[in-house]
């Protein structure tokens, strides 16, 4: 085969995935759902806050205040008090959708259901739940995507490690990843983070360190399938070094399954940020976290159902969408079920 | 076979002492390890605290933190080995006596747990994948998809607003294992006492086991049913029943049995949420009290024990997976 027949091999295998993937609605859902979730955890500072997008003060405009922290602005004081600004003569603001910033705390507000002022209601700070989940939606999808990145970067190293030389590197890290199974990874978590400061970068690296056996798993699975291949030995017999058959040659053959599991892990670091969160480990407050909001429900669950439900559908949501985006994956990519 | 049980065994030996590393490890965050003392220390006023620097006395004394490494970790190995954790530091009594109240509470929920999770997904899977694409296998699908995308402490929660007492139903208790007056009750009443505290934790603990089992069941039940074996079973002219209860159950329980050893962590470990939520004396809540008390000893003692025994749960597993699929060549 020339090297041009091999490229239209290449893509037609990742167009055929794409084909069968197109086919499956629920994971065209998902995948939408997934896009909305980033968006939303993108561009919260223009759906939730009480600092306006365009203003004008003092016949001075302010555009994108509420990304851009403009000196003047600052210097009254305003970014505390953008709740109890009103624009006199001459001035305007436009505020987002949901005008309450997700930190304020309003005690005369304190406990409503949901009502016209307050869509999804308030905690038990008079804080508004719809403007907090907004908020709450960076957290998760950070720690989600970030928490993974770092699981696949260890997985596929020491996978790729593990299933390329065999023999002694095999067998030593294989043994590594029966010891990081064995300890309970949730306790191992809580326990790290009750020691360190807590912060949402200790949060996924935590969680990062904790996800990555799985994958190693797969990735060593794969190299062994992979690396019996005629290509590589043809890579090999060209006398490329070890490195490169690795990364250029085997990875990108092996990596079909890591997707999958990735997707899911992304669902799967969600929880547990929220489960974290929940218990009162995870981001620090007052930051906006959806676990955080279910944590504050507790001591009101005889009748604040919304302090409940609410967060809680954000979680349920964003894990459906993962999940679905990776049981798409997952069929697309098997060729036992593709016609 | 006995090669490989016995190889199989000694493999145990370098994951222990693995186990005892990583566990050695976390000891360097203890209160009073000049590593943890870097990271937190420079706080002058939990210094100056004289509880704080009685902890810190304390858990140097425990762990020899004093000493060099090496002395350290040997001090630590036969701590490990003689599974002496010390005194919690809360109320000074020896650790694994905590650890021993609180496991049997745990493990009786797990096992009851993952009884139920074999005794339904079983014959679900096996519904769904002799009916497939029919409106109840697609419905049921939905169903189990949902049930296993729902975080627990938000199902845990619902539960408890809407059943739980409160402005809705009170159905069910929601804290600890038993009634108040659970003593004073026959043998039987008691029995059900314990039965009616246990059903929202338990079915917290058993719905997303289930949902993913009977998905893997339905997923194992086709791939066999597309056997040629199955083809020639049916060709025997041997009743559905016997081609699908005989042939094909069988191998596929094989895949679920394999996942059992995923299931063990938390198995052993105990849920921390749901315990902590429904306050059950298990494994769990026993571990976030001592993270939330930050009891040293009680922590240590609670890692390695549950990596242990997780440990032994792993060679189980591993073990019954080559006895139930007597195809796994064993070299």
């Amino acid at each position: 085969m020339t090297e041009t027949d091999l490229q239209t091999e290449k893509t037609s295998r990742r167009s055929l995935v794409w084909r069968q993937f197109k086919k499956n609605k629920p994971a065209m859902v998902g995948v939408a759902l997934v896009l909305v979730l980033g968006l939303v955890a993108l561009f919260a500072p223009f759906l939730a806050g009480d600092v306006p997008i365009v203003m004008r003060k003092d016949a001075k405009l302010y555009l994108l205040p509420n990304v851009i922290t403009y000196g003047a602005l600052q210097a009254e004081n305003m970014y505390r008090n953008f709740d109890r600004w009103e624009p006199g003569p001459g001035e305007f603001a436009w505020r987002p959708p949901i005008p309450y910033s997700p930190l304020r705390q309003n005690l005369r507000e304190r406990l409503e259901p949901p009502g016209r002022e307050h869509w999804l209601g308030t905690d038990d700070r008079g804080r508004d739940v719809l403007s907090r989940i907004v908020w709450g939606t960076r957290i998760s999808m950070s720690v989600g995507f970030i928490a993974v990145g770092i699981a696949v970067l260890i997985g596929i190293v020491l996978g790729a490690l593990a299933g390329f030389y065999g023999g002694a590197v095999d067998a030593l890290i294989l043994r590594f990843i029966e010891i990081w199974i064995c300890v309970p990874s949730f306790f191992l978590v809580i326990t790290v983070m009750a020691f360190l400061e807590p912060s949402i970068v200790n949060i996924m690296v935590v969680i990062g360190l904790t996800g990555w056996p799985g994958i190693a798993r797969l990735v060593r699975g794969e190299f062994l399938k992979q690396k019996q291949q005629e290509y590589a030995i043809a890579a090999r017999a060209s006398g490329l070094n070890d490195r490169r058959i690795i990364f250029r040659h085997l990875l990108p053959n092996a990596l079909s399954p890591v997707f999958v599991s990735a997707t899911f892990g992304v669902a799967g670091a969600i929880l547990t940020e929220s489960g974290l969160s929940f218990l009162g480990f995870g981001v620090p407050p007052p930051t906006a976290s959806w676990g955080e909001i279910l944590k504050q429900s507790q001591s009101y669950v005889d009748f604040a159902w919304w302090l409940v439900a609410f967060p809680g559908v954000a979680v349920f949501i964003t894990v459906v969408s993962f999940n679905l985006v990776g049981d798409g994956l997952r069929d697309a990519l098997d060729p036992r079920l593709r016609q | 076979m006995r090669a490989y049980i016995i190889r199989r065994l000694l493999l145990i030996i370098p994951t222990f002492i693995g186990i005892s590393m990583l566990t050695f490890a976390l000891i360097q965050l203890a209160p009073g390890s000049p590593i943890a003392l870097k990271l937190q220390g420079m706080d002058g006023a939990m210094q100056a605290d004289a509880a704080t620097q009685d902890i810190i006395e304390q858990t140097k004394a425990l762990y020899g933190l004093d000493k060099p490494i090496p002395v350290q970790y040997g001090l630590w190995l036969g701590r490990l080995v003689r599974l002496d954790f010390g005194n919690s530091m809360k109320d000074q009594r020896p650790v694994m006596d905590k650890i021993g109240e609180a496991l049997p509470v745990t493990l009786m929920f797990n096992l009851l747990s993952l009884f139920l999770v074999y005794l339904i997904s079983i014959p679900v899977g096996v519904y769904s994948a002799t009916h497939p694409g029919t409106k109840r296998d697609s419905a049921l699908t939905v169903f189990l998809f949902i049930l296993y995308s729902m975080p627990t402490f938000w199902v845990a929660m619902l539960l408890i607003l809407f059943l739980g007492g409160g402005e809705y139903l009170d159905w069910f208790p929601i804290h600890g294992l038993q009634s108040g007056d659970a003593t004073s009750l026959s043998w039987f009443a008691r029995l059900l006492d314990r039965l009616w505290h246990m059903a929202m934790p338990l079915f917290c603990m058993t719905y997303g086991g289930l949902a993913l089992l009977s998905r893997y069941m339905r997923a194992g039940m086709l791939d066999v049913l597309r056997q040629d074996y199955i083809r020639t079973a049916r060709a025997y002219g041997f009743s559905e029943r016997t081609v699908v209860w005989k042939y094909t159950m069988r191998n596929s329980l094989i895949a679920i049995v394999t996942l059992l050893g995923g299931l063990l962590p938390a198995l052993i470990g105990g849920s921390i949420i749901i315990e902590t939520i429904f306050s059950i004396p298990g494994m769990g809540r026993l571990a976030f009290e001592a993270v939330l008390s930050r009891d040293y000893p009680l922590i240590m003692g609670e890692v390695t024990i549950a990596s242990l025994l997780t440990l032994a749960g792993l060679l189980l597993s591993d073990l019954l997976y080559v006895a139930v699929d007597p195809r796994i060549k064993l070299g």
